[in-house]
């Protein structure tokens, strides 16, 4: 019995190392093209501002990721974002005596709940994730108008500690990289070490098998959601205080820049499959194409449809890897 | 005498009820005049809803009603429109995100009875006036006079836009190029696009600076091109290299000049122009102001507009460390 599974599971870790090989190839043929023009784009303050840059679509995509996985989407991502980090950037300016490591966590903790209300509503009443986060999405950024009746919380409103944690610098580089690296590294350890882990690839990739199995699917969701929501609220935190600007719009549309990042990198969105490395290799290079078209000098009219242009080649390019999965789950009994 | 006062009380009512079905809530219900923002949260527009408030009650008997769509974008706008033609509004006040999306949904307003005023932006037809904030000229001489002051005189100058099809900046862009012989020393090397948002504007204005490493001045005029930008030149550690200018509000850009990264900006006063907009749609309402007539714009005097029902406020008010803290508190 178990031998036909191990065999499938290892063509799959086999397809997947190819994509994330591919992935790096293509980042690594992107630096190659504009070193020779801007030699400075390579220069490691200007490549620790990449990372910087990309370490919140990385944040954002590895949760992505994880409400992927077990079969939903969510959309309300970026609103969460935007709501927590009006929150905590209002109290900033209004007390100015919190402790910064107590707003990370009350971010987290606004995030997580945000988060939990879609899982709830997901799991409780069965709906559609599309249609619950669609709806949250307008209700988190409607809400960011009702904390802050519209205006804005600007850089001198914030207190130096809050702006400068995430640009305090180890090694190189920032705090924000390397709470984008800790983040990273946890949700690895989740997904490949712990039996909750296991049970959410277990319930996006065969939802019928995995009820038979024990593993209640409405609860793995009520998880990857809550989980996404947390890693949206720490960014919510970080964005505000990384751009020193707090206002209804911010990371507005972002949702779809994470979920393009996942899907380069190579996760399913029909559920079940997907990998850490992937997503952080699909994030770096959208980073890579986002940071690398202001400088190529593309037509602002153009920049738009060139980077889906990209994004859609890539995908086009990695979608090799995806014709097992599909064949997977057209197999498998119907839910 | 019972009967006698019935009778009166009666006809009284039906007085009233007469009047009230021919010329509907007179003077009980005040004239609603429509401020509709380009985006809500932007700093500027909740000033500029500030100045309605304030012509709104020296005049009396004028509700403003304060409205716009999330983002910037046109299509919002004209749902925006179309609700308030739903609600008989007497007047609506716009600055327009795009000057010919919005135009039929002007048109069918002015179809109603509505006045439509645009500020700040404008369409291209559907309005009866136009209250400018500044001339176009006067913006890009002002622009490029700051980008001059910022770098002695001399040195290479880009632009922070935000979206490609914004009317005002693309005007403004227009006039400072037009301008630009009146300072020799600037050379303008690169347009670029931040969207009017903080981290596009933040990643375009990072380029920048990689792309040209001798880049003296960053000109963006708005509000979030100037802060994103001078938020880039601080993290890259160029403060006092290249310096920031533009147009901004004092709130968003008072860290920014404490630290040295904007020497000076401008802004026109958003609390005015609210307060003109509301003085001028009353005008238009009571029926006594026109295209090519000046309109008595209460403690702001006389604004004029030409035939083609362009008027302008005033040139930008510049900003710096001397002047900069009192304005913030303002907007």
């Amino acid at each position: 019995m178990p031998e036909p599974h191990t065999g499938m599971l290892a063509t799959i870790r086999r397809l997947n190392l190819t994509r994330e090989a591919g992935l790096f190839g293509l980042i690594l043929l992107a630096l190659a093209l504009i070193a020779p023009l801007y030699p400075a784009f390579l220069r490691p303050a200007n490549l620790s501002g990449l990372l910087d840059d990309t370490a919140l679509l990385i944040l954002l995509a590895v949760g992505e990721m994880l409400v992927l996985i077990s079969r939903g989407v969510d959309l309300s991502i970026a609103a969460n974002l935007a709501l927590t980090g009006m929150i905590v950037a209002s109290l900033n300016q209004a007390y100015p005596g919190i402790a910064v490591p107590v707003l990370i966590l009350l971010a987290i903790a606004i995030g997580a709940a945000l988060g939990a209300i879609n899982g709830a509503l997901i799991w409780l009443l069965r709906l559609p994730s599309i249609v619950v986060t669609l709806g949250t999405l307008s209700i988190y950024r409607g809400a960011v108008f009702l904390v802050s009746h519209g205006k804005w919380v600007n850089s001198n409103a914030m207190s130096p500690a809050f702006l400068g944690f995430v640009r305090l610098s180890f090694g190189g580089i920032t705090m924000l990289t390397w709470v984008a690296v800790a983040v990273v590294a946890a949700i690895a350890f989740f997904l490949r070490a712990t039996i909750s882990g296991r049970n959410l690839f277990a319930a996006g990739n065969n939802p019928g098998a995995s009820i038979y199995a024990g593993i209640d699917i409405g609860w793995m969701q009520f998880v990857a959601f809550t989980i996404a929501g947390a890693i949206s609220g720490l960014a919510g935190y970080l964005w505000v205080s990384r751009f020193a600007v707090a206002y209804t719009d911010i990371a507005s549309g972002f949702e779809l820049q994470v979920i393009a990042a996942c899907v380069i990198g190579g996760v399913s969105i029909t559920g079940g499959v997907g990998t850490v490395a992937g997503v952080v290799l699909g994030a770096l290079f959208l980073g890579v194409i986002k940071n690398a078209l202001p400088l190529v000098g593309v037509s602002p009219f153009f920049q738009m449809a060139v980077s889906g242009l990209v994004i859609t080649t890539a995908v086009i390019v990695n979608a090799r890897g995806q014709k097992a999965s599909v064949r997977r789950i057209l197999e498998q009994p119907a839910l | 005498m019972y009967r006698r006062t019935l009778l009166a009380g009666l006809g009284a009512a039906t007085a009233v009820s007469g009047a009230g079905l021919w010329r509907p809530a007179v003077a009980a219900a005040p004239l609603r005049i429509a401020i509709v923002a380009k985006s809500l949260g932007i700093g500027f527009f909740n000033a500029v809803h500030v100045g309605g408030d304030e012509a709104a009650k020296s005049i009396g008997g004028i509700e403003v009603i304060f409205t716009g769509p999330t983002n910037t974008a046109a299509e919002n706008q004209i749902d925006v429109i179309n609700a308030l033609i739903a609600q008989h509004v007497d007047a609506i006040a716009i600055s327009a995100n795009d000057p010919d999306a919005l135009v039929p949904a002007c048109k069918r307003a002015l179809q109603r009875g509505i006045k439509v005023v645009t500020y700040d932006s404008t369409v291209a037809d559907g309005r009866l006036l136009y209250l400018a904030d500044a001339t176009d000229e006067q913006v890009g001489i002002t622009c490029n006079k700051l980008a001059s002051d910022a770098c002695g005189g001399k040195g290479k100058v880009a632009i922070v836009s935000a979206t490609v099809t914004s009317t005002n900046q693309n005007a403004w862009i227009a006039a400072m190029k037009k301008a630009l012989p009146q300072t020799p020393g600037l050379d303008l090397i690169a347009t670029v696009y931040g969207d009017d948002l903080s981290d596009k504007s933040y990643r375009e204005a990072t380029a920048l600076l990689q792309k040209y490493p001798d880049l003296a001045v960053i000109i963006a005029p708005s509000t979030v091109g100037i802060t994103a930008s001078a938020k880039a030149v601080e993290d890259a550690g160029k403060t006092g290299k290249v310096f920031v200018t533009g147009l901004g509000l004092p709130s968003e850009c008072a860290g920014a000049v404490a630290k040295g990264t904007i020497k000076s900006f401008a802004i026109w006063n958003p609390v005015d122009i609210g307060y003109a907009v509301v003085e001028i749609s009353h005008a238009l309402i009571k029926g006594t102001g026109a295209a090519g007539q000046s309109i008595d714009a209460g403690r702001l005097g006389k604004i004029a507009f030409d035939a083609q029902g362009n008027g302008t406020l005033g040139v930008p008010t510049i900003y710096d460390k001397s002047n900069i803290d009192a304005a913030a508190k303002l907007f």
